[in-house]
């Protein structure tokens, strides 16, 4: 099952250790540094001691091991099935062109199929994964974030213009919620996201782009002297409510902010503060999230957060008159 | 028993692991049913594996540990961690590293006996070399065909044992993708783990990562649909100490991409009906004998879907259906509100009454699950009606009650 000492951190570590005692006689130091980078931060109390004292009999005092090849597992039948698994969804095609084939795999069950599990609340105009052309720019996209080059992207705005732009690809941003990707990238004065649904057409860009002083020479120069900004961190805002644990409120809030940084505390009486992290383009979704728990949350702080729920409430009684 | 950063029971550490990553204000004496002891070392273990993300916070009631992720920010659910510390025995590390290395350096399948001599031969560098019965190495390579890391086939008495064969993994972004968006994505991230520890080229926003804490009651769920088997569901208790058990038949997971919490259909012989368990509040589960009645419930449960707006099949009133509409409006330039209402109408319907103007409406099991979703439209809602007359009037009372909140009708203005 999932929880078994084979797919374990100490054994993930010993393999490496012994990986190297394989190469040259492994001293203090580099165990302790591999230790670092595959277990926990307490695990060298424990690896070290049990390889020297000889509790775990895979380390002569030397440094040397009696293992003679490169540790290495075959894939657990948990493993395989659950490859099989994935090899059924939809989004598997826009990693490679053509079906998911291991050797291997094709006695495997799948673990779960779409049958097994659904989301029940997702939306339901997600991207066209199955589209040829959708899948294609998924591709050059992440060629072009692995490859560090600048792309040249023509899109349908939201209001149904088509705008061109040039950007830095830095990584894709996957919502379960909106079952979209968008692409999030340096532009030239800004960090800029595209939806890739909106993707009419892209490609590597090869033209001279921005202000250089000479034309550069090649693929080198084109990529260090591009005026692309440095990745930008999103604007992060926080808001303030209050809780009042009524229907279960105080389990459903703090479950369904889980996913941003947050720090609640406990007023006495019922009551709870909370406080969430979220990114400034956000706000209105957070907005109308909070407005869901209707009068079992009450915003406090920041003022224009409050003002802005305000305003739909007056709104809101507007209609009732 | 002296402390040690590896479990063997993962179930308790999941209760902490929630409770200090959802909620995170509780203190040691927020934790009634677990020892002072307990408590600490379970601490110490979570800052073992995830101290980036702990942060510790002082109240006159003492001290607050919590877990803060921006799981937006991080490429990799760091909670995976915690299904990377079993524990395990001296003997059983020694073995794994022995018994396949031997099997990898072997020209042809071994059986036991020469795997035994094998053995000996690797450890006798060792100034006291360990010493494996027959039994003990036999159970393992036993376990480890059961796993499918080995192969065991027989000629004639004897069984002769092999590593199976290695399968080439698929590509990094594929497994950084998937061990992040697809049911038990742990797995996803044991095989991660066999590659280079690159940064991953993919964020999700919307990600709720505590399900990686359910991913063995998911696994065995899966495994026993897989099968069509009933279950006998362990459910952990949520106040005081009583351990309640269903027998059921699981027919489907259904999850949540807007609150995080993930739900297990199934039909429940006893009430004779479908109804909905919570994997977080399910401790254990036992698989039991083949229901031959699982397609025919699945259908069932299918066709029942086109009613059911969450995951509740029963009303508050006990009536069969209830019908909810509403209708919005908005300005000309607002005309992503109708794009909205499509978009999320999951079972429902949308109809556009005028170029400002549209209407919602469903037929639903449980219309008391729409309404947090309608209030996220307060500020157009220009009528809204619900079958069940109660749940019309608490609508319209959370609304003055939200207007007092705030200082737009009387009461403790802010």
């Amino acid at each position: 099952m999932i929880f078994s000492e084979l797919y374990s951190a100490y054994y993930n570590a010993v393999a490496a250790i012994l990986k190297a005692a394989i190469d040259h006689p492994l001293q203090g130091e580099e165990l302790r540094e591999i230790v670092r980078q595959h277990a926990f931060g307490e695990s060298i109390l424990q690896v070290e001691p049990a390889l020297r004292e000889g509790r775990w009999q895979l380390l002569r005092p030397d440094g040397t091991t009696p293992v003679r090849k490169e540790p290495s597992m075959p894939l657990t039948l948990l493993q395989k099935r659950w490859l099989k698994a994935i090899s059924l969804d939809p989004r598997i095609r826009l990693f490679q062109e053509e079906p998911l084939d291991l050797p291997g795999l094709s006695q495997a069950e799948p673990l779960f199929t779409p049958k097994d599990y659904v989301i029940f609340d997702r939306y339901l105009d997600g991207d066209a994964y199955e589209d040829e052309t959708y899948q294609a720019n998924f591709r050059l996209l992440v060629d072009a974030i692995h490859c560090q080059y600048p792309v040249s992207i023509e899109m349908e705005s939201g209001k149904g213009r088509r705008v061109h732009t040039v950007l830095l690809p830095r990584y894709l941003e996957y919502s379960e919620k909106d079952d979209k990707f968008r692409l999030v990238g340096s532009g030239r004065r800004s960090r800029v996201t595209v939806n890739l649904g909106r993707i009419r057409k892209c490609e590597k860009y090869r033209k001279v782009y921005g202000a250089f002083s000479t034309k550069p020479t090649g693929e080198a120069d084109l990529q260090r002297e591009m005026p692309f900004q440095a990745e930008a961190a999103p604007h992060t805002e926080n808001v303030t409510f209050e809780l009042t644990d009524q229907r279960n409120a105080l389990e459903r809030v703090l479950l369904h902010f889980a996913h941003l940084e947050k720090r609640a505390e406990e007023l006495g009486g019922n009551r709870y503060r909370v406080t969430i992290d979220y990114d400034r383009e956000d706000e209105t979704e957070i907005l109308i999230r909070i407005l869901s728990f209707g009068p079992m949350v009450k915003v406090v702080a920041p003022r224009h957060f409050v003002e802005l729920i305000k305003e739909r409430l007056r709104s809101q009684r507007s209609w009732e008159r | 028993m002296s402390y040690s950063e590896v479990i063997k029971n993962f179930n308790r550490i999941r209760d902490y692991m929630r409770e200090f990553y959802v909620y995170g204000f509780k203190g040691r004496d927020g934790f009634p049913y677990k020892s002072g002891r307990s408590y600490d070392d379970e601490r110490r273990r979570l800052e073992s594996w995830l101290g980036d993300y702990m942060g510790f916070y002082q109240t006159p009631e003492g001290k607050r540990v919590f877990l803060s992720i921006d799981s937006r920010s991080v490429r990799h659910n760091p909670l995976y961690k915690a299904w990377k510390a079993r524990s395990f025995t001296d003997g059983d590390i020694t073995l794994h590293f022995i018994l396949l290395d031997i099997l990898a350096s072997a020209e042809q399948a071994l059986c036991l006996g020469e795997i035994l001599t094998e053995i000996d031969r690797y450890l006798s560098g060792f100034q006291e070399p360990r010493i494996y019965d027959e039994s003990t190495v036999r159970r393992k390579l036993k376990e480890y065909v059961s796993e499918g890391i080995l192969m065991a086939h027989r000629k004639g008495k004897v069984v002769y044992y092999s590593r199976a064969e290695d399968t080439p993994l698929p590509g990094r972004d594929m497994l950084d993708f998937f061990s992040e968006t697809a049911p038990c994505g742990v797995i996803g991230s044991f095989l991660l783990d066999k590659g280079t520890g690159q940064e991953g080229i993919f964020a999700c926003k919307h990600h709720y990562i505590t399900g990686a804490l359910d991913s063995e009651i998911l696994c065995r769920l899966f495994l026993a649909m897989g099968e069509e088997r009933a279950v006998t569901l362990e459910m952990t208790p949520r106040r005081g100490n009583l351990v309640s058990r269903n027998t059921v038949v699981p027919l489907q997971i259904m999850a949540s991409a807007q609150g995080g919490r993930q739900y297990l259909m199934a039909y429940v012989p006893g009430s004779n009906r479908i109804r909905s368990f919570r994997l977080d509040h399910i401790a254990l589960v036992r698989t039991g004998e083949r229901s031959p009645r699982f397609h025919e419930l699945r259908q069932t449960l299918d066709g029942m879907r086109a009613h059911m707006w969450g995951i509740s099949t029963q009303g508050r009133t006990g009536q069969r259906m209830g019908h909810v509409e509403f209708t919005v409006q908005y300005d000309d330039q607002e005309q992503h509100i109708h794009r909205r209402l499509e978009r999320e109408k999951r079972c429902g319907r949308v109809e556009r009454i005028d170029r400002n103007t549209s209407r919602f409406s469903a037929d639903v099991y449980d219309a008391s699950e729409l309404v947090p979703w309608i209030r996220t439209f307060i500020c157009r809602i220009t009528d809204v009606h619900f079958s069940d007359a109660s749940l019309e009037t608490r609508f319209g009372e959370d609304l003055k009650t939200m207007y007092r909140l705030y200082g737009l009708e009387g009461g403790d203005s802010i």
